[in-house]
């Protein structure tokens, strides 16, 4: 268990600065959303399933859906 | 020079919080009878002690089989409020301050695949979201993943229809499921003497019919966020 | 330790804040810094061997982890959500005044 805990942050981290340095803004909200759904992972292996059920509909559904949305009424991702 | 020093004080609060997490207990070795918690797991806030069993206690002092569902209803109700309260607030500004009055179509013919999946899998999905809020005094859930699944059947509808658009009345649903909420803690008071009191009979733990005025809030909490989520998917696909 | 992961992501979070220009880039930092948050308050009550809060065939009787945290998070998930929407929408209001969403550009634009 210990040692998938270390993968499982280990990509949460990778993920998070992956999602701060690119420079095209959909990679950056993929990036969030791949985030919010291994956090599920977390909140499951420390026996927390109301959380889970929480974070997995509205962070890994309802964020994505929200950012991308509001990028395609600016005008899309043009540099 | 600018990601330096950003880097440089990153870490800085990085190195104060890892200073600052000295005196919580090692992870996973907390003695759980020295906390206030171990009230609320055994039902017991009022002084009335005897151990709770699953379908063998009646008329406990708070009936619910899911712990957590208790606290956020119940026993802390009251933040439950005004977290519907920052929802409607966050709702509201989004449609005062975008603009627009007629639907922005996506500019293509949807697939077939879209079409046809999406009429098949829309029913089982507001199915699906119905069940979770009904049933949060038994099983993990509750009010707001249930809001939410309901509100992403509705997005499902705008990918796959050009012309469809959310009518009036879902505002007309969220206004009263959030005074109804309200009207439900005054009740409590005329007939029990505090605001969100539970005045129903509580039964068996872990009958579908128990707990109480639990599963009616949870109903109610439930079409509110699925109505105001709905509502701001609505708003950010307005144009003109 | 799961201590040592939320804490790391909230450093990552803050380093996203101030160093990028793009105002997309700061609401992803504040939704890092959100969800870090959240993972520190749950690693909190953890009890080692203990099962999920709820009565049922499996645990008839109690024998649970903290039930408490648990419930603060429910509520902090979903306004975390209702900021982020008021955010996005904000920002395309920015972009619709200033024509950029560059915060070192928006200096110099005097509308």
């Amino acid at each position: 268990m210990m040692v998938v805990t270390i993968l499982v942050g280990a990509l949460m981290i990778t993920a998070g600065i992956f999602a701060i340095e690119t420079k095209r803004l959909l990679d950056s909200f993929i990036a969030l959303s791949v985030l919010s759904l291994v956090s599920v992972f977390l909140f499951i292996m420390m026996k927390a399933p109301d959380v889970a059920i929480t974070e997995a509909a509205i962070g890994a559904g309802l964020t994505t859906a929200v950012l991308i949305l509001a990028l395609r009424k600016i005008g899309g991702d043009e540099e | 020079m600018r990601k330096f020093l950003s880097m440089l004080l990153a870490l800085g609060v990085v190195f104060v919080l890892i200073e600052m997490i000295e005196p919580i207990p090692a992870y996973g070795k907390v003695d759980l009878s020295k906390r206030v918690s171990e009230k609320y797991v055994s039902k017991s806030v009022s002084g009335f002690r005897e151990e709770v069993a699953y379908k063998k206690s009646k008329n406990l002092e708070e009936g619910s089989a899911n712990v957590v569902t208790s606290i956020v209803v119940n026993y802390r109700g009251f933040d439950t409020l005004g977290e519907v309260t920052v929802l409607f607030i966050s709702a509201f500004g989004v449609g005062l301050i975008s603009s627009g009055l007629k639907r922005k179509g996506y500019g293509r013919k949807p697939n077939f695949i879209l079409r046809t999946a999406v009429g098949v899998v829309l029913p089982l999905i507001i199915l699906f979201g119905v069940y979770i809020f009904v049933h949060g005094h038994l099983t993990p859930g509750g009010g707001f993943p249930g809001g939410t699944i309901l509100s992403i059947g509705i997005l499902l509808l705008y990918l796959s229809n050009e012309e469809y658009e959310l009518s009036e009345k879902s505002k007309v649903l969220e206004g009263t499921s959030g005074s109804l909420f309200v009207i439900i803690g005054l009740l409590g008071i005329a007939f029990s003497g505090a605001f969100l009191a539970n005045f129903l009979p509580t039964g068996v733990i872990g009958n579908l019919f128990s707990a109480g005025i639990v599963p009616i809030i949870y109903i109610v909490i439930g079409f509110k966020v699925g109505a105001e989520l709905s509502t701001i998917v609505a708003d950010l696909h307005k144009e003109g | 330790m799961v201590y040592y992961i939320s804490i790391a992501l909230i450093g990552v979070g803050i380093y996203g804040l101030i160093s990028q220009k793009n105002l997309f880039k700061h609401l992803v930092s504040l939704s890092i810094i959100d969800t870090g948050v959240n993972i520190f308050l749950i690693s909190i009550g953890y009890v080692e061997g203990k099962e999920a809060p709820i009565y049922s065939i499996f645990t008839p009787t109690a024998n649970f982890v903290d039930p408490l945290p648990q419930a603060l998070v429910l509520t902090a998930i979903v306004i975390g959500v209702g900021i982020l929407a008021l955010g996005a929408v904000l920002v395309v209001r920015v972009k619709e005044k200033y024509g950029t969403l560059n915060v070192e550009e928006m200096k110099d634009v005097r509308r």
